[in-house]
């Protein structure tokens, strides 16, 4: 049958379940993560706080960073999340050379925004 | 693979235990830099470093000379020309205050001035010419000295940088500190000038190219778009400073005339330059 011929109402419905479909996996995965990502990406970005993307790439940021490694599979690269932290925290602790601030040693960042900037990497 | 870190604290304290000799040291020293960045930077000479970061960056070197055709250092020459020819009120100039009338004698600076057992740079010989003769400093980042430089500069180009560290143990202490400064990790931020400007030069900071240390001195004083005027070498240190979140030292300090003596003779063999244009 020509859709022409459809009851408009029967068009509405069919267009607005095909929408959902579409929709709904993305607006339920943003809503699960954005509550617990979205802060920590916001400090990540900034420039005045974790300005990572000096450094690093990370996928939806404009960078050409090749500093540090690019953020990527962090759950498998680090399965333990409290890693993470500590290398934010103080990474010349684990490379006595390297060129990553001490963010949480030398207060560059507090200890909460930390935890949020640790839930969004470990996010990537 | 050695990380460049490792190769640079290699360096590093290799050339610490050389100290007994001093020009051994720093011959040493010219070399293993030399080599780093000659290593890093497989495609370049030792000449190519003169254009800094525009060496490294071929699409942001097309820009560069494009610029470079219509100079926006042009003008600061002429200012800085008339400048030093403008007679004190003693009738005196800037000439007379420098050997060959101040003309192509910038590759002469810094030095290591014995009698005052400290490092002379040519900003600094240009403004205690000043205040000599008319009394009053003028301000080192900017403004009229960094026009003055920018002209004597201009008249010592295609001149090779050579910096000697005569054997006195003071000039080589003050090599030494300078040294030890561009290694030192500073500011909130932890950075040393060796890691962006020797381990990561050539890598990306966010989308700008950073510059290798080998042949920075070589283009100053520098127009710099971001500043949109002509400054020099010292205001540039501060602005690195402040970027790490350091507080940063006067300029003309000892502790950046050190820095400076340190750097330029690295730079040593390279082509003069400046001044030219920066982003």
């Amino acid at each position: 049958m020509p859709a022409e011929k459809r009851p408009l109402i029967l068009q509405m419905i069919t267009t607005i379940g095909i929408v959902n479909m579409l929709a709904m996996p993305l607006i339920s995965h943003a809503d699960g993560h954005s509550a617990s990502i979205q802060p920590g990406m916001k400090i990540a970005f900034d420039k005045k706080k974790g300005n990572c993307l000096a450094c690093h790439k990370i996928e939806g940021g404009v960078t050409l960073a090749d500093i540090g490694p690019e953020l990527n599979n962090m759950k498998q690269r680090f399965p333990d999340k409290s890693l993470i932290r500590k290398r934010i925290w103080d990474e010349t602790k684990f490379n006595a050379e390297t060129a990553m601030p001490p963010f949480g040693r030398h207060k560059i960042l507090t200890e909460s925004e930390i935890d949020k900037v640790v839930e969004f990497v470990w996010s990537l | 693979m050695k990380s460049p870190w490792l190769i640079i604290f290699t360096l590093l304290t290799t050339s610490l235990a050389f100290n007994t000799s001093y020009a051994e040291t720093q011959d040493e020293d010219l070399k293993k830099y030399r080599t780093f960045f000659l290593n890093k930077f497989s495609n370049l000479k030792l000449e190519d470093f003169k254009d800094g970061v525009y060496a490294l960056d071929s699409i942001a070197r097309e820009s560069w000379i494009e610029i470079e055709e219509f100079p926006p250092y042009e003008i600061y020459i002429e200012e800085g020309e008339e400048l030093f020819n403008k007679a004190f009120s003693n009738g005196k100039t800037f000439a007379d205050c420098f050997p060959n009338k101040g003309i192509g004698i910038a590759d002469q600076y810094p030095y290591w001035n014995n009698e005052r057992k400290e490092v002379i740079t040519l900003p600094l010989a240009v403004n205690e010419c000043h205040e000599k003769n008319n009394g009053k400093k003028l301000k080192y980042g900017k403004g009229k000295l960094a026009s003055i430089v920018s002209y004597m500069v201009s008249t010592t180009r295609g001149k090779k940088t050579n910096i000697i560290i005569p054997s006195d143990s003071d000039a080589v202490a003050a090599y030494e500190k300078g040294k030890q400064f561009f290694f030192a990790r500073r500011g909130q931020l932890n950075f040393s000038c060796a890691h962006c400007h020797m381990a990561y030069s050539g890598s990306h900071i966010r989308t700008e190219v950073l510059g290798p240390t080998l042949g920075q001195t070589t283009g100053f004083p520098v127009y710099r778009s971001k500043w949109g005027n002509m400054g020099t070498l010292h205001r540039r240190f501060s602005g690195c400073n402040k970027q790490v979140r350091a507080k940063p030292f006067k300029l003309q300090s000892e502790e950046y005339r050190n820095l400076e003596y340190f750097i330029t003779h690295m730079s040593n063999g390279i082509t003069i330059n400046g001044p030219s244009a920066r982003r």
